[in-house]
């Protein structure tokens, strides 16, 4: 078995995986590795060949290949070391990583710290509990969008999308481009999941009806799936009996989520959050494995790779620091809480001194409200949305007002703040 | 007459309302909340736009297909035309990103550009 050692050792060579294995290079680490099981580096941005990637960034609406390309092209102007085809099967909480490969065999990795970089899955049919037959043509949207947009293969001719969340939709207007035709787009939530922006361009530019508040109650057909029944839904996404409604098709696409991908995250005994189903993370984005750090949609699902790119910058960079042995531990910890209206807070602890964002999701939409960080920062919304991650910076001089050792986020109406005793 | 556009500017999505005569020309707008919001109202209406990403065939390539775009929104009512138009192209590699596949695609004054190295 080959033996190396890195100061930094990158799992997943996604934007994650890139911007991490940047930060940490540039932070002064020697060596820093990074292992990509796929062909190449770019992760799912090279198949997501639509523009709107990078507005924060780069100030400009790339596609996802070319924000793949300008981060590829950045690494490459350094030593960061990028191993392909690479499998990690194991990592240990002494960070030793066992990975293979056709060319090297199995590897054998002391790393000094390791950025957790592996991204996340979607959610299959499997989690969905839909009744009905096991006909080919039911895919996971994503796999159809690699099968369209890398392999040139058209999964379909006559479609139904079950999800409006963002991938659903970029792969409605995918379809129709591409001579398919979109039936229906279907969504359980009495609003569209995904951006306006693409309801308007995915959906409303091609005339594609999208049912809401309706879900797929039958997937239809033995060998080829040949149809769906869809039916309205009431308040606990039950399906109203007498609602439904036969659509013929060839194919289903399934944008219902995604899971971050912690089997190596779970193995070395890192602690999970369930609600994120990623690591629980301190203001240094390492977990509670010390030296090993989570950034990307391994750590929680994203919408915008620009906030992925800005978190793993930081994940890198702590990681290179911690290999340098100057990272020190804070004097004081304080925890971070959902309060009202918040599902989630990225990360879930932090410390006094650190300057620190926060990321965060909402349960439900509301309209005119403030985003309440403990006492020290009152930010108002005029709209929150769960689809869209809300964050929030903390400078050493806020957190140093903290006072006991829990800091909640909430969300509150602007009335009740106003008129309040 | 009455025409409601979704504003796609930013997350809130106002519903403009653009009062329109007989001949479509815009009379009032209203409802949207900044400037941003009236001057996409306008241009949605007059002449939408749309940037088109899609694919090329590639031999030689890492993979079949290299992914492309045009470097300027086009005509909306283009896009199925322009399809049609990339469905015939093939390249061959390597190319690099920014490479111009098709110069005035389409007489449109815009260039089909490749969207990574292959």
């Amino acid at each position: 078995m080959k033996h190396l050692t890195a100061d930094v050792v990158v799992i997943g060579g996604g934007p994650a995986g890139l911007a991490a294995a940047l930060a940490a290079h540039n932070e002064g680490a020697k060596k820093v590795v990074v292992l990509e099981r796929n062909i190449e580096l770019g992760g799912i941005l090279q198949q997501c060949i639509h523009h709107g990637f990078g507005l924060h960034r780069f100030k400009a609406e790339l596609t996802g290949p070319e924000y793949a390309q300008k981060y590829i092209d950045l690494l490459k102007e350094t030593d960061v070391e990028v191993l392909l085809e690479t499998m990690v099967l194991e990592i240990t909480p002494e960070r030793t990583i066992y990975a293979v490969n056709a060319s090297m065999g199995m590897l054998k990795i002391d790393a000094g710290a390791i950025v957790l970089a592996m991204g996340c899955r979607e959610r299959t049919r499997g989690a969905l509990r839909i009744p009905g037959s096991r006909p080919a043509g039911v895919f996971s949207a994503g796999s159809a969008q690699r099968y369209v947009n890398i392999d040139g293969y058209m999964p379909g001719k006559k479609a139904v999308i079950l999800g409006s969340g963002d991938i659903g939709l970029i792969m409605a207007r995918r379809f129709t481009l591409e001579g398919a035709k979109v039936e229906a787009v279907v969504e359980a939530l009495p609003y569209a999941a995904g951006l306006t922006r693409n309801v308007v361009q995915c959906l409303e530019d091609f005339d594609i009806p999208l049912h809401l508040a309706s879900t797929v109650v039958e997937i239809h057909g033995n060998e080829r799936i040949e149809g769906v029944t869809i039916a309205k839904v009431d308040e606990n996404w039950d399906p109203i009996p007498g609602t439904e409604e036969f659509i013929e098709c060839d194919t289903l696409l399934l944008s219902v989520g995604l899971i971050p991908e912690n089997e190596l995250s779970e193995g070395v005994g890192v602690q999970i959050d369930p609600i994120t189903n990623g690591p629980n993370v301190n203001e240094f984005l390492m977990t509670t494995v010390p030296g090993i750090f989570a950034c990307g949609n391994v750590l929680h699902v994203h919408d915008l790779v620009d906030n992925v790119s800005k978190e793993a910058e930081r994940a890198g960079s702590f990681a290179g620091r911690f290999a340098l042995g100057r990272l020190t531990e804070p004097k004081r910890r304080i925890k971070v809480k959902a309060g009202e209206n918040i599902r989630y807070v990225v990360p879930h602890e932090i410390s006094t001194d650190e300057p620190v964002e926060l990321y965060m999701r909402v349960q439900k939409p509301q309209i005119d409200v403030y985003l309440e960080v403990g006492e020290l920062r009152r930010l108002r919304k005029q709209m929150v949305r769960p689809s869209e991650m809300l964050d929030v910076k903390l400078t050493p001089e806020m957190l140093g007002k903290i006072s006991g050792d829990t800091l909640t986020i909430r969300i509150t109406a602007q009335e009740e703040v106003g008129s309040g005793a | 007459m009455r025409k409601i556009i979704t504003c796609t500017v930013c997350p809130l999505s106002c519903q403009v309302v653009l009062e329109l005569n007989a001949e479509g020309e815009i009379l009032s707008v209203t409802g949207n909340k900044c400037a941003r919001g009236k001057t996409y109202a306008i241009k949605e209406h007059t002449a939408p736009e749309r940037t088109l990403t899609t694919t090329v065939k590639v031999k030689g390539g890492v993979h079949p297909l290299l992914p492309v775009r045009t470097d300027q929104p086009i005509p909306k009512e283009k896009l199925a035309e322009a399809m049609l138009a990339t469905a015939g192209l093939e390249v061959e590699a390597p190319v690099k990103m920014g490479d111009v596949i098709v110069e005035n695609f389409l007489d449109l004054g815009v260039n089909l550009v490749a969207t990574r190295d292959i």
